[in-house]
Order: structure tokens, then C-alpha cells, then sequence
């Protein structure tokens, strides 16, 4: 009982101090697979010796100087293959060279930094975006393969290859280890955003299997924004990106209704809404817009649902100024999707009849073919305007191209609901 | 997980006594890790309950209380709430807190909160009931 809840209790203290612990060995031996296993050699110490003395009052530093003490080991190891490969007339190995006094002295800078250092790695743009969100969970989140299997509903194997071939991949194209500053901090900026986003939307809008929402994945999303918000306080799109994020996930509870099923925006019941969500976005914003002139994609998107938020009813939004903001990010995304969305504020703003003119425009647009939101939001539009008996086809046409269960088994109730309007209004 | 993280007041908290520049110091380096680690989600201290009032419900009848109260060691004198793994990991960052009343004997007590799926399956009554809710908030609306 002792036993496992000290195991439990270094867990805790391993979710805690991983990222830093990791961040600063992979600066020391700038390769992030060794960085692991020495951070992994310091965990199985830790785990070897605290259940006898107690957790130490500085737990970070401790696993940091156990996993030192290894790194010096296998980079004195290291030099002594290089030399011997040196007295025999061959080629020395790649790795660069480090000293313990470099060790020493990489121990006292920035720990901000080796987070930054860290994130950036896991989202360089070398890796694919899947292997950047696995890589991104593990090193940062302190997930293991196998959480993080499970929170993609893969198998674990699936994600272990995907890192092994990641952290391959970063170290065959030797990508540098140095924090960039300024523009080229901003330019690697983006490859982070999308990962961090694309994490949180899988957990939001689950696109496979039957649950609709997973919590836990958002959760991870939202913990690895607010991290990175305090690393690089500067960019404004970082503060977007964590505004959009907190006012999306105020909305969690209110999405899902008593069987489970999905409750759109305009039909949530907002006293269920998370005010204390909404107020830290609504303050995330306020950062970002005080940074940013023109405002960046995910500040626009923050902004759209911040005036979700603050309508008290579903008739008190703004769409007025919620197509506005689309009208921005359009042009700077130049996004179909977006053009989807924007299509829906307009029919809002100015009826269903405007709205169906631009989904109508959108209706070749190749990226969106096989995107079930466009007949989705057709059919909606036509059962507004009273065509009931199109209305239904097009929502039957969007429930055979949407992979979640829950949102599949919604768009075929509102087919039907058309088709039983389309057949009243032939009876009468 | 959402968490509480109530700090207990003391003799000194309810006396209103302001806590030292180095514990606010403490404090301050404290919250800003929580904050740089993405747990902190709210915090903030208390006034002494002097200040204080409570709205007391008995046998239907409704009383209003002035401060201060009694058994200060039941009293809040300030709070957290925390995003974290789970409660282990709550155990841990409270276990760095600095001592929030220096000199005294003082608690941090951590709750979790209630998240949705810990409702489990709703009776029908109270689903029922949800429901006219709903329907009455909706209609309120309209109207």
C-alpha cells in the first residue's frame, strides 16, 4: 500500500518535472532520443531510491543531477570509441563532442528556454504534423505511448513507431538546437500553433470513433497553449491560439447532451457554459489584440467566439460583427472552409437566401468534396428557406461522408425531420 | 481534473493581519510556476470573515448572519483552482506551496470538482425535471 502510493506520488512528481528535465538534457546532449533514455534512467533511480527515502524536497534537481551523473558517463564513453576510432586512423563519430565543463554551464541557463528549445524540436517542420502531435504529447505533455495511444484510438505500436521514426528523422536531418530569436522565432512559431490546435480539435471534435468529445485530449491541448503563452509572451497569435482554445472548451459541457449526442452552438443551453473558461479567454484575447495589428488567424477565431460568449441568448449574437471577422479571416486565410463559415454568419446576419448564394459558390470548390459540413450546412439552409425535399437530400449526403458515429446519427434525424416536412407539405 | 485547493484560516488570517513582504514574495514565485506549468486556472485570498456574511436556510425561514464566525480553522482564507492530472499531481504542487501562515498550524485541503461525467446516469425524474428546465429557460428566452 506504502509501496504503490509512493510510486504514485513519484508519477506526479515525473508529470511535473519531465518536460523541464528532458528540455535540459536535450540541450546538453542536443539528441532527443539519448535525452530520453537518460531521462529514463533518472526516473528508474528515482523510483530504485525514493520509496526508502522519501520524496526529496527538490525532486527536479534531483533527477537532473542523477540524469547528469549518466550523461557525463556515456559522453566519456563516447570520447573514449572516438579516440580509439582516432588511434586507429578512422573517422570519428558525429556526435559533437561535450565536456562536463559545457554541462556545468548548460545547467544554469534559461529553463524557459529549454522548454521553448523542446517544443520547438517536437514541432519542427521536418516531421509530418501526426508525428509532431505525438512527439509534441510525449516530450511536453509527459504523456506515455501508451496514453497518447489511446487518446488518438490507435494502437500503441502505431504511435511507438511514429516516434522512434520521428526522433530518427530529427536526427538525420541534424536539426539545429539552437532557440532562434525574433523573426525566426516567429517563423517556427506557426508549426507549433497548428500542432497544439490540431491536438485540442481532435479532443473537441472527435473525428474517429463514437465519443464525440475527449476531454482529456483538450485538456492536454490547453495545458501545453497556457505553457507556451508564458514562454514567448510576445506573440500575439500564441495568446490567439489560447483564447480560442479556452472559449471553445467553456462550451464542453453544454456540447453534449444527456444520451451523449451533439448540441450545436446555437441550441446549447449557455447557463451551462464555463464562465471561468470564458473570462480567461476573454483575457487571452484581450493579450492578443494588445500584441497584434492585423490580427492573426487564430485571434480572428478566438474573436469569432468570444462573441459566442458573450451573447446572453442565441438571438443576442452579433453576426453583424461575427461576418466582419470572417470577412477578415477569409482574406487572409483564403480558406474554403472559412468561405463555408463565413457563409453561415451571412445567412444569419442577412437570411438564409444569402447565405445559400454562397454555399453555392463553394459547391465546386474541390477541398470541401468530400467535406460533410458543406451539404450539412446546404441542407440546413434549404430547410430554412422551405425546401424541405433537397434539405433532406443534402443531409443524407452529409451523414454518408461524416466518420464520427454521434455527428453521422444527428445529420440522419435531420433528414428525416425534412423528409416528414417535405411529405406534410405534399399532403396539404 | 479540476481541483479546490482551500487554504485554512488561522488566528492571525482572521485577525487581519497581512501576510510578510517574503511570503508574499513566496507566494507570488509559487503562483508563477503553477501559472508557467499550465495548472492555474483562478486563485485568490480572502478577507478576514469579519467581513464577511452568511445567508442561513432553517425549517424554511432565511436569516442573515454578520461576520465574523466562529471555528476558524473551518474557515477558507483563500483559494485555488488547479487543471492537473490528478490528484497526485495536486498533491505535489501543494506539497511545494510555501507555509501560507508562518507561526501558525495552518491546511491546504484539495477537493476535486465535480466534471460532468461524474453525474453518471441521471434518473429519469431528474432528468425530467432538467428537461422542463430547459424548456423554461428556453421559453424565457423567447419571450
Amino acid at each position: 500500500m506504502q509501496a504503490s502510493a509512493t510510486h504514485q506520488a513519484i508519477e506526479a512528481v515525473w508529470r511535473i518535472e519531465s518536460a523541464r528535465l528532458l528540455g535540459g538534457l536535450v540541450r546538453m546532449v542536443r539528441d532527443v532520443s539519448l535525452a530520453e533514455d537518460l531521462a529514463q534512467e533518472a526516473l528508474v533511480l528515482a523510483l530504485a531510491h525514493w520509496p526508502g527515502t522519501g520524496i526529496p524536497d527538490n525532486p527536479g534537481a534531483w533527477l537532473m543531477a542523477a540524469a547528469k551523473n549518466r550523461a557525463i558517463d556515456e559522453l566519456r564513453r563516447r570520447r573514449r570509441v572516438e579516440q580509439k576510432h582516432e588511434t586507429l586512423g578512422e573517422e570519428a563519430s558525429a556526435a559533437p563532442p561535450a565536456h562536463a565543463m559545457d554541462i556545468e554551464r548548460a545547467l544554469d541557463e534559461d529553463v524557459g528556454d529549454d522548454l521553448l528549445r523542446l517544443l520547438l524540436v517536437a514541432c519542427h517542420p521536418v516531421l509530418s504534423t501526426d508525428a509532431r502531435a505525438a512527439l509534441t504529447l510525449r516530450l511536453l505533455g509527459g504523456l506515455t505511448t501508451d496514453e497518447i495511444a489511446r487518446a488518438f484510438l490507435l494502437p500503441e505500436p502505431t504511435i511507438a513507431q511514429r516516434i522512434v521514426r520521428a526522433k530518427r528523422t530529427l536526427a538525420e536531418a541534424k536539426v539545429p538546437f539552437e532557440v532562434p530569436r525574433g523573426d525566426d522565432l516567429a517563423a517556427r512559431l506557426p508549426s507549433v500553433l497548428e500542432v497544439v490546435y490540431l491536438i485540442f480539435n481532435e479532443g473537441y471534435a472527435a473525428t474517429r470513433g463514437d465519443e464525440w468529445i475527449r476531454t482529456d485530449l483538450c485538456d492536454d491541448a490547453l495545458r501545453v497553449g497556457r505553457i507556451l503563452a508564458e514562454l514567448v509572451p510576445q506573440a500575439a497569435e500564441v495568446h490567439g491560439l489560447v483564447a480560442l482554445m479556452e472559449l471553445q472548451a467553456s462550451r464542453t459541457r453544454a456540447r453534449r447532451g444527456p444520451d451523449g449526442e451533439p448540441v450545436l452552438l446555437l441550441e446549447q443551453d449557455r447557463s451551462r457554459w464555463d464562465q471561468l473558461l470564458i473570462r480567461r479567454g476573454f483575457a487571452a484575447l484581450e493579450r492578443a489584440e494588445a500584441l497584434a495589428r492585423p490580427l492573426g488567424p487564430y485571434t480572428l477565431q478566438a474573436a469569432i467566439a468570444a462573441c459566442h460568449a458573450r451573447a446572453r441568448t442565441a438571438d443576442a449574437t452579433d453576426w453583424h460583427r461575427i461576418v466582419a471577422l470572417y470577412d477578415a479571416l477569409a482574406e487572409l486565410t483564403g480558406s474554403p472552409v472559412v468561405e463555408l463559415n463565413r457563409a453561415v454568419a451571412v445567412a444569419m446576419a442577412h437570411g438564409p437566401a444569402a447565405g445559400l448564394e454562397l454555399v453555392d459558390a463553394l459547391a465546386e470548390e474541390p477541398a470541401l468534396r468530400r467535406y460533410h459540413l458543406l451539404p450539412s450546412v446546404r441542407g440546413d439552409l434549404l430547410a430554412r428557406l422551405g425546401r424541405y425535399a433537397e434539405a433532406r437530400g443534402e443531409l443524407e449526403r452529409a451523414a454518408s461522408l461524416a466518420e464520427n458515429g454521434r455527428e453521422q446519427a444527428l445529420l440522419l434525424a435531420r433528414a428525416r425531420e425534412c423528409g416528414a416536412k417535405a411529405a406534410g407539405a405534399l399532403q396539404n | 481534473m479540476r481541483v479546490m485547493v482551500i487554504v485554512k484560516a488561522t488566528k492571525n488570517s482572521e485577525a487581519g493581519i497581512m501576510p510578510s513582504e517574503k511570503l508574499l514574495g513566496a507566494m507570488g514565485k509559487f503562483n508563477e510556476e503553477l501559472v508557467k506549468a499550465g495548472v492555474m486556472l483562478a486563485g485568490d485570498g480572502l478577507q478576514a470573515s469579519a467581513k464577511g456574511k452568511r445567508v442561513r436556510f432553517a425549517n424554511g425561514k432565511k436569516s442573515i448572519v454578520d461576520g465574523p464566525f466562529a471555528e476558524t480553522k473551518e474557515l477558507v482564507a483563500g483559494f485555488w483552482i488547479w487543471q492537473v492530472k490528478s490528484m497526485d499531481e495536486a498533491l505535489e504542487w501543494a506539497r511545494r506551496c510555501p507555509d501560507p501562515m508562518p507561526g501558525e498550524e495552518s491546511e491546504l485541503e484539495i477537493r476535486p470538482l465535480f466534471e460532468t461525467a461524474d453525474f453518471g446516469e441521471l434518473s429519469p425524474e431528474i432528468q425530467a425535471q432538467q428537461d422542463r428546465l430547459r424548456t423554461t429557460l428556453e421559453s424565457q428566452k423567447r419571450g
